[in-house]
């Protein structure tokens, strides 16, 4: 019974400790004007949207990336847009899509390029005007901009 | 003529949703990049893509927005995008790329909706 209490308790201990860097992760200064821009009034918050990138790179001249929103995909209740925006690259904007409820699934995926250890951030734009964001951090290894 | 590659089922049952993937073959010349001798690549991107549903009889300007980028320089080289749709009617897909220096790219792909 104890082992049993001891496991239950390491187990707890390790999600909190996968868990915790992510919520504390301050968006750079950087990227929040980028992000007010694209929401254009709309309320900015977190949540919704899940970046899924590797949170370690090693090469930043093709970093797979894919976005997915929680959303149903419906006439009454889509995304509208998507905007994903970096730090540390010479632009800040990577790209920005239009979606319809045609689509089905709010998710795109596509390849990007890094040029240093940074902060991303996805912004989701809904139907209603409020906005979802995700703020993630990647380290790059080999950075892009040094191949011939 | 740029390469292109795309992947889409070309059956599908109605209300299923469907993965696609395009990509096409371009450089992404991001203009921050010097040649061997020092000089400054010219920049050269893709600027914009769309993937439009066109039902089956009906012409093709009057395509429903699926999905619609516009891209900069970090994107990597053969932009790759993948998306969804939701099978509703046989019909066409219409894929378009265009980009700087005139680059312009049209692809279509039938689709059967059972």
């Amino acid at each position: 019974m104890k082992r049993r209490i001891f496991f239950a308790n390491s187990v707890g201990l390790m999600a909190s400790v996968v868990v915790r860097p992510v919520a504390a992760l301050t968006q750079s200064d950087v990227l929040t004007p980028l992000v007010n821009a694209y929401a254009a009034g709309g309320g900015v918050r977190e949540g919704r949207v899940k970046f899924d990138i590797a949170p370690l790179v090693d090469n930043g001249n093709s970093v797979p990336v894919e976005i997915t929103v929680d959303s149903p995909m419906t006439q009454a209740q889509h995304v509208v847009g998507i905007a994903l925006f970096n730090e540390k690259n010479p632009q800040n904007q990577v790209a920005e899509f239009t979606l319809s409820p045609l689509a089905g699934r709010a998710r795109v995926a596509t390849r990007i390029r890094l040029a240093l250890s940074q902060q991303l951030v996805a912004v989701a734009k809904m139907n209603d005007g409020s906005c979802w964001t995700h703020t993630v951090e990647v380290l790059v290894t080999i950075a892009s901009c040094i191949e011939e | 003529m740029a390469r292109a590659l795309i992947t889409v089922p070309r059956t599908a049952k109605r209300g299923e949703i469907l993965e696609i993937r395009a990509l096409v073959q371009h450089p992404m010349e991001t203009g921050y990049r010097r040649s061997s001798e020092g000089d400054l690549l010219p920049r050269d991107l893709i600027r914009r893509f769309s993937c439009r549903f066109v039902e089956s009889g009906k012409t093709d300007d009057t395509g429903v927005i699926v999905i619609a980028a516009t891209l900069h320089a970090a994107i990597a080289a053969n932009p790759y995008l993948s998306f969804n749709l939701r099978a509703a009617t046989s019909g066409t897909l219409a894929f378009n790329w265009e980009g700087d220096n005139g680059f312009s790219h049209r692809e279509q792909v039938a689709l059967i909706v059972t």
